[in-house]
């Protein structure tokens, strides 16, 4: 029977069917951050248990570190957050798992570091108490996001009890304009399908838009697919696939690199495979897009209007400070924050400074850039970016999640408007009363320069 | 271990706004410890108080007649965005044993069943509908006397308040013969 490639994966790794209609699934690789993952293994030691192969569990520092380039190595950007950091490193060693610590040259957010390691393949499954798991479908992954007691039952059992979810291919036909970007790509499907538009389904994302994309920028897309409440989303592997994993400290090398890329070359979806449902967007629909209120589906063209007030719109309104019918791009700013498991690649780093140039963010604007990781952050120093951005008034961070979400500490004012690269414009996600509008790394550049937000338009070298 | 659930008799407290995230239900900020406890003062903290400690006379919560909610009910998507259990964590703190909800964000509908709580979706007509005290009853699955649907192999944990964690090492034999096939298929992975 024909099957997509997400039937291949999950009958790859069912150990067995369970009565109840679930499946057990065999899980290859468990992530886990300060944050969330600290509790269970906490709770793993707790319960006199172990892990079942410490050695397939790995753990990063990224959610409330400091982001400042001075930190120590029990450096919070959260007020006493420094526990969760002394006691994930400590949970961590007594479990002897891979702990990639505050000070390790590989720190960074997950889903930045785990495709950068070679860590997230094509054909594993990787779990991760984090819901922006789904981002390491871009390898040809299964990956998703858990819960905290889950993460604790995949790392003592090597597996987890999954009813199987339903299935949706969306494809996007044709080729992006220029300037637009995966960021828009994903906020625009979020737009049109809802916040709860892909509930219970696993997504694969195919077409020529989707394969003409780079491993970051697919990273980007996928990375959002729990935004429409997706179960995870995945896209098949290809050569650049293999060619972004080949050397990669933990992807397969010698004498095994063939046979790997012979398995990986069998995850395609059979062209008669079925879907629950069949989505199909035209690349050409797609235009630089930016969030105007408090869900990520709330999403408009940067040239459009924001939606006229009705009773659905408006408490994101009110919250907002929008009357409903403004034009997007003359809304100010007096925040721009680059960064985020979402757009802090080094691609992301690089197009924004391409914008950022012998430009200078505006007054009243608070700017900021915090790398994805540090392997990223020097990959930029390498090539001057750090230099671009620091000259045009933006703070350089160190990496970690930092502004993407509040966890108190250090963040922009109540009723500030941001202009965000991240995930998430949820009420307070960036601080108490903090107006998030989510948009591509340019689009965060060029506002950042213009004071309001802005198309981005390249440096004029002539 | 989780208290097995058979009925529940309780006061709904009518939260009725859709995609309440669980940035909202507990936010990052009151994420204080590393534990699975001392939430529940932090539960809805970002419209619960006006500041610092001090009530919203407003919220929902708040009220004299839902102060003593066990029931959660809600609209769509709720308990979407972020994967944090400790969202259900400072729900089962405060004393809710049952979210009641248009649709569910996935992770946090799993993290309800892991510790207990009851996720139950209904209808917008069927939520409009609810009075203050309700009864449910989850071996018969309604709420009063509306039907509702549950995977069998939720209702199961729930039901017998079981250990997912323990019932999973007592398949270590297939899951030990999964691992050695797939390695001798794809060394590279081991």
């Amino acid at each position: 029977m024909a099957q997509t490639v997400f039937d291949k994966l999950w009958d790859l790794h069912r150990i067995k069917s369970l009565e109840n209609g679930e499946d057990l699934i065999a899980i290859d690789r468990v992530f886990l951050h300060e944050r969330t993952g600290s509790v269970a293994l906490m709770s793993l030691l707790d319960a006199g248990r172990k892990p079942r192969n410490p050695k397939n569990v790995f753990c990063t520092m990224d959610h409330i570190v400091s982001t400042k380039s001075d930190r120590g190595e029990n450096s919070s950007r959260t007020p006493d957050g420094g526990v969760f950091i002394t006691a994930t490193r400590a949970a961590a060693k007594a479990t002897g798992i891979n702990l990639i610590d505050v000070l390790d040259p590989n720190q960074g957010i997950v889903h930045v570091i785990s495709p950068e390691l070679g860590i997230a393949q094509p054909g594993l499954t990787l779990v991760c108490p984090d819901s922006h798991t789904c981002s390491q479908g871009a390898l040809g992954a299964l990956a998703w996001g858990i819960g905290s007691t889950d993460a604790e039952h995949a790392i003592v059992t090597g597996a987890l009890r999954v009813k199987k979810p339903l299935q949706m291919r969306i494809g996007i036909q044709g080729l992006l304009s220029p300037g637009v970007t995966a960021k828009d790509m994903a906020l625009h499907i979020i737009q049109t399908l809802g916040a709860s538009g892909a509930k219970r389904c696993a997504v694969e994302y195919t077409g020529e838009a989707v394969q003409a994309l780079s491993i970051e920028e697919r990273l980007t897309l996928c990375n959002m697919a729990v935004e429409f409440s997706a179960f995870t989303a995945i896209i098949a592997p290809d050569d650049k696939t293999a060619d972004y994993l080949k050397g990669r400290r933990f992807a397969p090398d010698d004498p095994n690199w063939n046979a790997a890329l012979g398995h990986w070359q069998t995850l395609t979806s059979d062209e008669a495979a079925l879907y629950d449902f069949d989505i199909t967007f035209n690349a050409k629909d797609i235009v630089p897009t930016v969030t105007w209120g408090t869900s990520p589906a709330q999403a408009a063209a940067i040239t459009g209007t924001v939606p006229a007030r009705s009773k659905t719109s408006a408490k994101a309104l009110d919250y907002m400070g929008l009357k409903g019918g403004e034009i997007v791009s003359d809304l100010t700013i007096q925040g721009a924050f680059i960064g985020s498991c979402t757009n802090a690649r080094i691609s992301d780093i690089r197009a924004a400074a391409a914008i950022l140039k012998n430009r200078k963010v505006a007054d009243g604007v608070t700017a900021i850039c915090v790398p994805g990781s540090m392997s990223v952050r020097r990959e930029a120093e390498a090539e001057g970016l750090d230099e671009i951005f620091k000259q045009a008034g933006f703070t350089w961070g160190a990496a970690g999640c930092a502004f993407c979400f509040y966890a108190g500490g250090e963040t922009f004012p109540p009723e500030s408007r941001v202009i965000s690269s991240t995930n998430r414009n949820f009420e307070g996600r960036q601080g108490p009363g903090v107006r998030t509008h989510l948009a591509s790394p340019a689009v965060v550049a060029a506002s950042a320069v213009a004071g309001k937000i802005s198309v981005p338009i390249a440096e004029d070298t002539t | 271990m989780n208290a097995p659930f058979s009925t529940h008799d309780g006061i709904a407290a009518p939260f009725l706004f859709d995609n309440v995230d669980t940035d909202q239900i507990i936010p990052s900020r009151e994420m204080k410890s590393v534990s699975k406890t001392g939430l529940a003062g932090g539960l809805f903290a970002g419209q619960r108080y006006i500041s610092g400690r001090i009530e919203n006379p407003d919220f929902i919560l708040n009220q004299p007649e839902y102060r003593d909610a066990t029931i959660l009910v809600s609209g769509k998507n709720f308990g979407c965005g972020s994967s944090r259990e400790h969202a259900v964590w400072a729900l089962k703190e405060y004393g809710f044993r049952v979210v009641i909800a248009e649709s569910f964000g996935e992770i946090f509908y799993n993290n309800c069943v892991r510790n207990g709580i009851l996720p139950i979706q209904l209808s917008k007509d069927v939520i409009a509908g609810l009075k203050r005290g309700v009864r449910i009853d989850l071996a018969a699955q309604t709420v009063d006397a509306k039907k509702f649907e549950i995977a069998e192999g939720d209702k199961a944990m729930l039901v017998g308040g079981l250990d997912p964690i323990a019932m999973t090492l007592e398949d270590e034999d297939v899951i030990s013969a999964h691992f050695a096939r797939d390695a001798r298929a794809r060394p590279w992975l081991y």
